[in-house]
């Protein structure tokens, strides 16, 4: 167990330090200055560079530029934005969390929808309702993200008038920023009319979770009625079906937690494709989270953005996706390493 | 004694024609097989098949609806978009553009990934396991982070997209080719041709790869769906194809700025690359399931 541990978090160290090693290299691959690249600052005149030089080091040879340079992203001196000024630290922290939580409620409502429904259509496979299920999940699985919520804000922001077009909640409530998920944030706050700006804050959710859910959905449907097929083919169903159990006991006992091994290091995959859709969602729908922030940056050409966003989305979603992997390990030690079950 | 009967020869189909005897009892499969052939068909004959040219503007026809509508008119089948360019000839144009790009991008990543896959496969000790762990954590970053800084270093373009698509592609066919060369390794047929003195490069062509090209196909057409939506998206956002390109996410784009007085032009592109997506992912499914039915009979 503890082995593991440590194997788990060398791997994380070094993956991350391949980053950070990755990131202070766009600062020389990206055009223009490597010194405004690296600070986001634009000296004025030769001796505030000279000055700046030193301060960051680049004077010296890269391994000692390299270190303050990890130095600073450890203390939480990311530099500056290009386009706005602000420091870059605040910027993504109030952009992160917003994508956080939209991927979170679509993985949730793929948690809650996809796997039941997958489980249902593996126990009745090649029945009809399998079918259905099967087909609406490959076409929902098909849908390019982007078109589908276009269809979406067409038709329920502007045919049917249901939902907003954009944003995370009116202007008209002020929510302070404290763990950056906007529904906590209101439950959290002091301002009168909490349950209708609740409302509000949902009314905005609806669209984009369910845009980046559906296809998440779809995706674990199809995996996990894979998972459950293989698990009744197994011998031991077939001796609990000669030991007389009933169906029931039989998905109790032997396929509903037998099916869901497999599953788990699939997950891992999904929360790559997750966040992605939830990038791409997120510039239709003008939420205000790190994709849409990284989006702007690319077009407005705001390096030291870029490289910051960089470092922090691919942190966030492969400190996620080894975790999962160290957990899958956990429970169920006697999988293989590199063991991983087929869609 | 056994009767030999010399004139009715007992007839052994091969792995592929029981393959694709599997996958032609599926009518789904088979659907998506020739929806799919009709695309790889406009994207192989785009020339041939459309009345206009890609970029041929029409000044007296802006904005003309489909064909089946009460002003559309029969020589614009799909109607025009805004600069009156004719959308039918944009959308075979653009099939040939996605779905071209995303088949080099495929074949490209697969090289590069089975044969970086098969020497993470046949290493061993403490160099493999680094080298393993690492790829399978950098396979995490997101296709568009990876797009977003080769645009920042190269700028826009197709080529460009293309490059960050291979590059997020790579580290899913390592994956797989690592861990299929891994089990082939420990079996019998294997330890027999090395007991024979067979190097390992003779043991990768003649034993492993033949046994591979299956899995490939499969992972390739799994690959070439999410390249093809990749590619779009790309598109969509004006991070790879630029837009005079018929690119299926560029009309898209180009579409979504008279989205209220042409609706058409965010249809039509939008099922275009629907139904291109669908037939691929219909037809891996169908090869995958035909798989499965062999190796189980």
């Amino acid at each position: 167990m503890i082995q593991i541990l440590i194997r788990y978090t060398t791997l994380l160290i070094l993956t991350l330090l391949v980053l950070a090693v990755m990131s202070f290299s766009l600062a020389y691959l990206f055009p223009g200055d490597t010194l405004e690249n690296l600070t986001g600052l634009v000296p004025q005149n030769d001796i505030q560079r000279q000055a700046l030089e030193k301060q960051f080091m680049l004077d010296r040879a890269y391994p000692v530029q390299f270190f303050h340079y990890l130095g600073n992203l450890l203390t939480g001196e990311w530099g500056y934005s290009f386009t706005s000024g602000l420091p870059l630290r605040q910027e993504v922290g109030i952009a992160l969390p917003a994508t956080i939580e939209l991927a979170t409620y679509a993985m949730l409502m793929a948690l809650f929808i996809g796997i039941p429904l997958g489980y249902y259509a593996g126990i009745r496979c090649y029945s009809t309702t399998d079918h259905l299920i099967n087909s609406a999940s490959i076409t929902t699985y098909s849908f390019p993200v982007f078109w589908f919520a276009l269809l979406l804000i067409l038709i329920f922001s502007l045919q049917l008038d249901a939902a907003p077009l954009s944003g995370r909640i009116s202007l008209l409530y002020n929510i302070e920023p404290t763990t950056g998920f906007i529904l906590i944030d209101i439950l959290l706050s002091d301002i009168e009319n909490k349950s209708l700006a609740f409302k509000d804050a949902l009314s905005h959710l609806g669209l984009p979770t369910f845009a980046i859910g559906a296809i998440t959905t779809a995706s674990m449907v199809r995996i996990t009625r894979r998972s459950v097929i293989d698990v009744k083919h197994r011998p031991y169903i077939a001796a609990a079906v000669s030991r007389g159990l009933s169906s029931w006991q039989i998905f109790f006992r032997h396929v509903l937690r037998n099916a869901l091994l497999p599953i788990l290091p699939l997950m891992a995959i999904q929360i790559t494709t997750l966040i992605t859709n939830a990038m791409i969602v997120e510039t239709l729908f003008s939420w205000p989270g790190i994709g849409n922030w990284l989006i702007q940056a690319i077009y407005q050409r705001d390096y030291p953005a870029l490289r910051i966003g960089m470092m922090a989305v691919s942190t966030l979603v492969i400190t996620l996706t080894i975790l999962v992997d160290l957990f899958n390990r956990v429970i169920d030690p006697s999988r293989e390493k590199y063991e991983r079950a087929t869609v | 004694m056994p009767q030999f009967s010399l004139y009715d020869e007992e007839f052994h189909p091969s792995p592929w024609q029981r393959t694709w005897a599997a996958f032609k009892a599926s009518h789904v499969s088979m659907i998506g097989f020739f929806m799919l052939g009709l695309f790889v068909f406009c994207a192989l004959f785009a020339p041939v098949i459309t009345p206009y040219d890609a970029i041929e503007q029409n000044i007296d026809g802006l904005l003309i609806p489909p064909s089946w509508m009460a002003n559309g008119d029969i020589s614009h089948f799909l109607g025009t978009d805004a600069l009156g360019r004719d959308l039918f000839t944009r959308i075979i144009y653009g099939c040939r553009i996605t779905l071209g790009s995303a088949f080099i991008t495929v074949v490209m990543a697969m090289l590069v990934g089975v044969s970086l896959g098969t020497i993470a496969g046949m290493l061993r000790g403490v160099r493999s396991s680094i080298v393993n762990h690492l790829l399978d954590s950098l396979m995490a970053i997101p296709t568009l982070l990876i797009a977003i800084i080769i645009v920042a270093i190269l700028g826009t373009g197709l080529v460009n997209s293309m490059w960050a698509i291979t590059l997020a592609l790579i580290p899913q066919f390592v994956h797989h080719t690592r861990s299929f060369v891994r089990a082939e390794m420990k079996k019998e047929y294997i330890i027999a041709s090395k007991l024979d003195g067979a190097s390992r490069w003779q043991l990768f062509v003649h034993s492993i790869l033949p046994n591979m090209t299956e899995m490939l196909v499969v992972q390739g057409t799994l690959a070439l769906s999410i390249a093809v939506i990749d590619i779009s998206a790309l598109g969509f956002l004006n991070l790879g194809a630029q837009s005079p390109l018929a690119e299926l996410g560029v009309i898209l784009a180009d579409g979504l700025d008279v989205a209220y007085l042409a609706p058409w032009n965010v249809a039509v592109p939008g099922m275009a690359i629907f139904f291109l997506v669908l037939s691929i992912n219909i037809v891996g499914d169908g090869l995958r399931s035909a798989l499965r039915k062999r190796v189980s009979h």
